[in-house]
């Protein structure tokens, strides 16, 4: 046995002949694929398997196999008839990603899920799963379950739908595309006849759907989007701010996506304002930061900044900090109006 | 290979010696030195492979150890899968996008396959479960807790001060919860059971001891685990607002509508009734909606509203400085 590519190619040695044990006659391409190897390689596997076989290496004692057309068939399998077990690792990522499923009601068939995790279970004996854990959000089963229907049917969708960054509810006919759950999230994946575009929509926020009766019909061009970057896509349109963050204000920059993070120094000694912990915590190692966050709406940039009490103060662009600061003065007025309004009437 | 088919077939251990007699491959290696070094790296790569490698002696009379394969322990168990069954096994095998996962997933679909099932892994259906872990502490996190280690990282608290202390972890296993991925383990300098959000690992994590070491509690639950930090406080009463006609949109999705309200001072809009359970949150919530809102009851959220509106009005005033370091005050 040689080192070369061992730890590849040894478990792809040892399960190929129980493999093909299984599917006399399999064309070569269909393992090779099923492999994840080019035929080349796979040739030269086939062609060490060969020479392999029990001490004495006699007839009998080797692997055999025969070769038809583009088809191979094992005719001595030198006691190789089973695979290896999984092993912790293999049993762990299998098994957690079955239970993950199984606890995605509306999204997938958990009865067969089910069924085949305990069959895994049976089968790999003690490798089972240990070590990870993954929880999903099942709140939105029904939505969920509709636009399974509506994929499978081939339907499209009448949605109620929230949007965080407008603060607004609309009505739309979409032609779902994907059903997604990307981290720890339920999305459909659609083509916004409203939009006239591809378009996320989170299953949380759709506050109502409907399977229409009219098939799906996305544009053949529709296409889905490369979510290996996160579910936030910045588009060339999107405006960007720079926000400073106060320490208690540092999740923000977590629970967001912002970019290029800047710790700051700490702040030099400030006189009293209307913080609310500022000083409550060491001036050693501080944690302020400066990000940058893109937005598709300024209104929710400024929805933000106006709920974080000074946590985040906006430096740049300078009209957008006047607007906060104009929003936080008119709403501070009224609140004194309604108080003074109030107290007349009692008085 | 000719060591595995070999040691498979054999009832009896076989010795070094033995099996460089016999095992095709060992047979032209020149020198002892050269045979054992051999031989001892590739018991070690069948081992990390998974093979069930037996040491032991026929009798009594054996002088040394010898080797063998339990066929029971090597071989999968039977397994037949109906075809959904199959087609969810191939839905598990793409949920992970995180390379370790991932890898061992299709291992363990490649054994599948070779015991003459049927799973598809090409296909890529509308429907598309996904989990993915960007954090570049979950791969030695996960081979530690495999491997039964003990870790320790620089870990920021989250929270207020946000400052960075060292952790020293027997790690019982890493959790999604909500989208995040957490560290779940006993914290030997708290001597407690702890969850530790990856995100906020700094810097590399580095292994203690040898593998091993770590004994997870039996029926420990990682979720709950993860839960106990991170789950919604109960909720301690009821908001009363009042919302602009047509206007707060989130607000009246969280809340429920009461009523059609004239408030003076403010003009025509809605009641609405919100779940108080943390004053704090909710506040941040009210504040966002600026003139919106107004906070009909509780005094004390009216108060924090407010308190958080004069502060953001603060930090605004002078809208001009690009320096963060100048003070505005």
């Amino acid at each position: 046995m040689s080192a070369n590519g061992l730890a590849e190619r040894l478990p792809r040695l040892l399960s190929l002949v129980p493999y093909l044990l299984a599917r006399p006659g399999v064309p070569l391409g269909e393992v090779a694929a099923d492999f994840g190897v080019g035929e080349r390689q796979l040739r030269r596997d086939l062609e060490l398997l060969w020479m392999c076989g029990l001490p004495g290496y006699g007839p009998g004692d080797l692997v055999d196999l025969s070769f038809t057309g583009d088809t191979v068939t094992v005719t001595e399998d030198a006691g190789m008839r089973r695979p290896l077990r999984l092993t912790t690792a293999e049993g762990t990522a299998l098994l957690v990603a079955l239970r993950t499923l199984g606890d995605l009601p509306g999204m997938v068939d958990t009865d067969a899920v089910r069924r085949a995790t305990a069959k895994i279970e049976r089968a790999v004996g003690d490798a089972g799963a240990g070590g990870v854990a993954v929880e999903v959000s099942r709140q939105e089963q029904a939505t969920t379950a509709a636009v399974r229907e509506a994929l499978e049917a081939g339907h499209a969708l009448r949605i109620r739908y929230y949007t965080a960054s407008r603060d607004d509810v609309t009505s739309r006919t979409v032609d779902p595309m994907r059903l997604l759950l990307v981290e720890g999230r339920g999305y459909l994946e659609a083509w916004c006849r409203r939009a006239g575009a591809v378009r996320l929509f989170r299953l949380d926020r759709v506050d109502d759907v409907a399977v229409l009766d009219e098939p799906a019909a996305a544009p053949p061009d529709a296409a889905p989007a490369d979510l290996s970057g996160g579910v936030f896509q910045a588009r060339p349109e999107h405006a960007s701010a720079v926000l400073l963050l106060e320490p208690w204000a540092r999740w923000v920059a977590e629970y967001y996506p912002v970019e290029q993070i800047v710790e700051l120094p700490p702040e030099p000694p400030a006189g009293p304002d209307g913080g609310r912990t500022r000083h409550d915590h060491a001036s050693s190692g501080d944690g302020r930061a400066r990000v940058l966050v893109r937005y598709a709406d300024p209104a929710w940039l400024v929805r933000l900044v106006l709920g974080l009490g000074g946590g985040a103060r906006i430096l740049e662009p300078v009209e957008l900090a006047a607007e906060v600061a104009r929003r936080a003065s008119r709403a501070l007025a009224q609140a004194d109006a309604v108080q003074a309004a109030e107290g007349a009437e009692r008085g | 290979m000719n060591l595995v088919l070999c040691l498979l077939s054999t009832r009896q251990f076989l010795s070094a010696e033995k099996i460089r007699a016999t095992v095709a491959g060992y047979a032209d290696v020149p020198t002892d030195e050269a045979f054992f070094r051999m031989f001892e790296r590739d018991k070690t790569e069948l081992r990390e492979l998974g093979v069930p490698l037996e040491t032991g002696r026929n009798s009594g009379f054996d002088t040394t150890d010898g080797y063998r394969i339990a066929r029971h322990d090597y071989e999968l168990g039977e397994i037949d899968l109906e075809p959904d069954e199959a087609a969810a096994v191939a839905l598990a095998a793409r949920l992970w996008e995180t390379p370790g996962l991932a890898g061992a997933a299709h291992g363990a679909v490649r054994k599948l396959r070779a015991a003459g099932v049927e799973v598809d892994e090409t296909g890529s259906g509308p429907v598309q479960p996904r989990v993915r872990a960007v954090e570049p502490a979950f791969g030695p996190l996960l081979a530690a807790v495999q491997a039964g280690q003990v870790v320790t990282f620089a870990h920021r608290r989250g929270g207020p001060t946000g400052e960075i202390a060292q952790r020293t972890v027997e790690p019982w296993g890493v959790v999604s919860a909500r989208g995040r991925w957490y560290l779940v383990g006993h914290d030997r300098d708290r001597a407690d059971v702890r969850s530790f959000r990856l995100s906020r690992i700094a810097g590399a994590v580095a292994t203690v001891g040898p593998p091993g070491a770590v004994t997870v509690p039996s029926g420990v639950d990682l979720l709950a685990v993860v839960d106990r930090g991170v789950a919604l406080p109960p909720v301690i009463g009821t908001a009363r607002l009042w919302v602009a006609a047509g206007r707060a949109n989130g607000l009246r999705r969280l809340g429920r509508v009461v009523r059609p309200l004239h408030v003076a001072g403010a003009g025509e809009g809605t009641e609405l009734e919100v779940d108080l359970r943390s004053l704090d949150t909710v506040a941040r919530w009210v504040a966002g909606y600026g003139s919106d809102v107004v906070v009909l009851h509780p005094p004390e959220l009216a108060e924090a509203v407010r308190r958080s509106w004069a502060a953001v009005a603060a930090a605004h005033a002078d809208t001009a400085p690009r320096e963060p370091q100048e003070s505005l005050r």
